[in-house]
């Protein structure tokens, strides 16, 4: 009996154990040891930390890794203040049917893929595309007017991309909030900002913390939307890595910049959890 | 002196349906007013329209002779402890209390001064920094009171607050609430369907059945002298038999039940004729045991039979005697002073009742029957 249970827990753990080692741990490990590698001659590799200097000695490198961090935090800003309104009429006003109709409609982007849901932004934000065109017709534009290609652009896409992911962990807090204790806020003297303030926000933290995490985190490793919706001027760091590996084959480098990417993200997310007092247990829990 | 809370004609309609009919009441300063009827009433109707989370349709509210129908929640004078407390999880125990004094912008100190005060006053003392899922049923009930009370309401509305609560604690609450109540002198509005919390507690009943007050009155009131069919049926426990008057003379009249009884009644100043059809009520615990017919002579009712059931249930034990000749079932209570102790299925036995005991109510064909059922829920 006891060598059966242990053998299934053993069989049982056995996919996750290979799905984290073989995935993340051991992919892992190698980049870092990758990354802490130089190049001294044919073939023949040094343990150094030059790869690491060249990143922190380069502006372009420093910059486009600052912007990123930055538009990342923004995005995931924007994506809040978008969601939030959205989830917490999907939780506490919708009812029934209205409610399942308005989350499928969240849902429904993300069955097309993101590259076409990409192009759909690009049609709509060319210069012969439908915005374009449609000031053009109503007299505001004297010529076609160029939308691609700039940080905004980057940001309508990123926040695009991310809604469902923020909407979600809403509406799931936000629904196990008791009709009752709103009332009772206002029953006792609150009024809308002081019951958003006092109650559903504080209810909510866990939930917009989750989904702040998870928003930031797919921002700050997107790749294909800054790259279509940016154009060559904006620089986003996993352009970077990508053209490190596979413009200039330079492996070390690419490999670094990985690590350091991680790093932040790491640094973020950590300090946003000590921001709002939220642990990663409590959050994913 | 003005009543502190006073409804007129207050109707609510949501589509195609009166949750609340044409209610008038007035609750004056002070005391302790129930709602009692069964789930669905409109008892919670009425409590949401006083709170002010839903508009009447018609008819005013007014607290201390002021209406309120313009008022919006948060700026009326009346507060709210509702059926699950709805204290606020994301703030400690003083949080809660001090919840409303922020948002009528006490300063700190004060804030803190009247916390423990109320603290103090529903006997916990030094619990303010506690989480409130840390606190029992009993207290927690106690702090969604003091919440409210801290911000001197002119009304406190209570929604049916012992209902999650085990019996034993709920027993012990009535007594509490009651107590509380008296130490905040403020005018409780409380609603339930559990008759037992509402005749404990309250000055004065109101019995609501679908939509409309059947009949207000102290617990008394309600339990001797019943007004309608549904009270004499939904509070208390009542034999009910329905049948058919064979004879009247001046408030006595004797009654043919349809399982073929006959038994004297009364009927309270009631309209009532010769061939009408009416439902006479009888407590159980009006209804007298003996084992000899002899001993039951002063009753005009007295009835022979084989008792069929035992209900043990402590202090409030029943017998079901079977009529020896007819085949209706009567319930009586069994007195648990030792004589009937060894009392058996099967036993002969004779029951005997004062005919003023009988309230008979004309017989309004589906109207009561199926709520009187329910009196024991």
């Amino acid at each position: 009996m006891r060598e059966g249970t242990r053998l299934g827990f053993i069989l049982l753990l056995t996919p996750l154990l290979l799905w984290l080692s073989l995935l993340i741990l051991i992919p892992h490990v190698d980049m870092f040891l990758v990354s802490i590698r130089e190049r001294v001659g044919v073939g023949k590799y040094d343990i150094s930390l030059a790869n690491y200097r060249t990143f922190w000695g380069e502006p372009l490198y420093l910059w486009t890794f600052a912007r990123t961090a930055v538009m990342s935090i923004l995005a995931t800003i924007i994506t809040f203040l978008i969601a939030f309104p959205v989830s917490y009429y999907i939780a506490k006003i919708a009812r029934g049917r209205l409610q399942s109709a308005l989350f499928l409609a969240c849902l429904i982007p993300f069955w097309v893929s993101e590259l076409v849901r990409t192009f759909g932004w690009m049609i709509l934000l060319r210069e012969t595309g439908v915005f374009s065109g449609l000031l053009q017709w109503l007299g505001l534009a004297e010529g076609p007017v160029e939308m691609l290609y700039n940080d905004a652009a980057i940001m309508v896409g990123l926040v695009y991309t991310s809604m469902l992911f923020m909407v979600v962990p809403l509406v799931t807090t936000l629904e196990s909030l008791d009709d009752a204790v709103i009332e009772a806020g206002y029953d006792l003297g609150g009024n809308g900002w002081s019951v958003l303030r006092e109650i559903v926000l504080p209810h909510a933290k866990p939930g917009i913390v989750s989904g702040s995490i998870v928003v930031f985190m797919l921002s700050l490793g997107n790749y294909l939307t800054p790259t279509m919706l940016g154009g060559k001027d904006s620089l986003w760091f996993t352009e970077l890595i990508y053209s490190q590996f596979i413009v200039r084959f330079n492996w070390e480098l690419g490999a670094a910049f990985g690590f350091m990417l991680l790093l932040l993200s790491s640094l973020i997310v950590w300090g946003m959890l000590r921001l709002t007092g939220e642990t990663l247990e409590e959050t994913m829990g | 002196m003005a009543p502190d809370l006073e409804c007129v004609s207050l109707t609510k309609r949501f589509d195609g349906m009166t949750a609340v009919d044409d209610v008038s009441f007035s609750v004056a300063p002070g005391s302790f007013f129930s709602i009692l009827g069964p789930s669905g009433c409109g008892k919670t109707t009425i409590m949401r329209m006083i709170a002010g989370f839903l508009d009447p349709s018609a008819g005013d509210i007014r607290i201390k002779g002021r209406s309120v129908l313009n008022v919006p929640p948060n700026k009326r004078p009346v507060n709210m402890v509702f059926q699950h407390l709805a204290l606020f999880p994301m703030m400690n125990v003083a949080d809660n209390i001090g919840y409303g004094l922020r948002r009528a912008g006490l300063p700190k100190a004060e804030i803190a001064r009247k916390v423990d005060e109320a603290l103090e006053r529903i006997g916990l003392p030094g619990i303010g920094a506690r989480r409130v899922d840390e606190l029992s049923g009993g207290q927690k009930q106690r702090v969604a009171i003091a919440r409210c009370m801290v911000l001197e309401p002119d009304v406190l509305l209570l929604d049916e607050p012992l209902g999650a609560l085990d019996l034993k604690l709920r027993e012990h609450m009535k007594i509490e609430l009651k107590k509380l109540q008296a130490e905040f002198d403020t005018t409780f509005v409380y609603i339930t369907h559990d008759q037992s919390e509402a005749l404990v507690m309250s000055d004065q009943v109101a019995v609501m059945n679908r939509g409309r007050f059947e009949q207000v009155g102290t617990a008394r009131d309600l339990y001797y002298r019943p007004e309608t069919a549904f009270v004499a049926g939904f509070v208390g426990d009542s034999n009910r038999w329905p049948g058919r008057v064979e004879r009247i003379e001046g408030e006595t009249l004797a009654l043919r039940t349809d399982d073929g009884m006959l038994m004297l009644g009364a009927t309270h100043g009631r309209a009532l004729s010769v061939g009408d059809r009416v439902q006479m009520f009888v407590r159980p615990e009006a209804i007298r045991v003996a084992r000899d017919a002899a001993e039951l002579a002063r009753f005009d009712n007295r009835i022979e039979g084989t008792v069929t059931s035992l209900l043990f249930n402590g202090a409030a034990s029943r017998i079901l005697v079977r009529h020896a000749t007819g085949g209706g079932e009567i319930e009586v209570a069994l007195p648990q002073s030792g004589e009937f102790a060894d009392l058996g299925e099967g036993d002969r036995i004779v029951v005997g009742w004062s005919g003023a005991q009988g309230n008979c109510f004309p017989a309004t064909g589906q109207d009561g029957a199926p709520d009187a059922e329910r009196s024991d829920a």
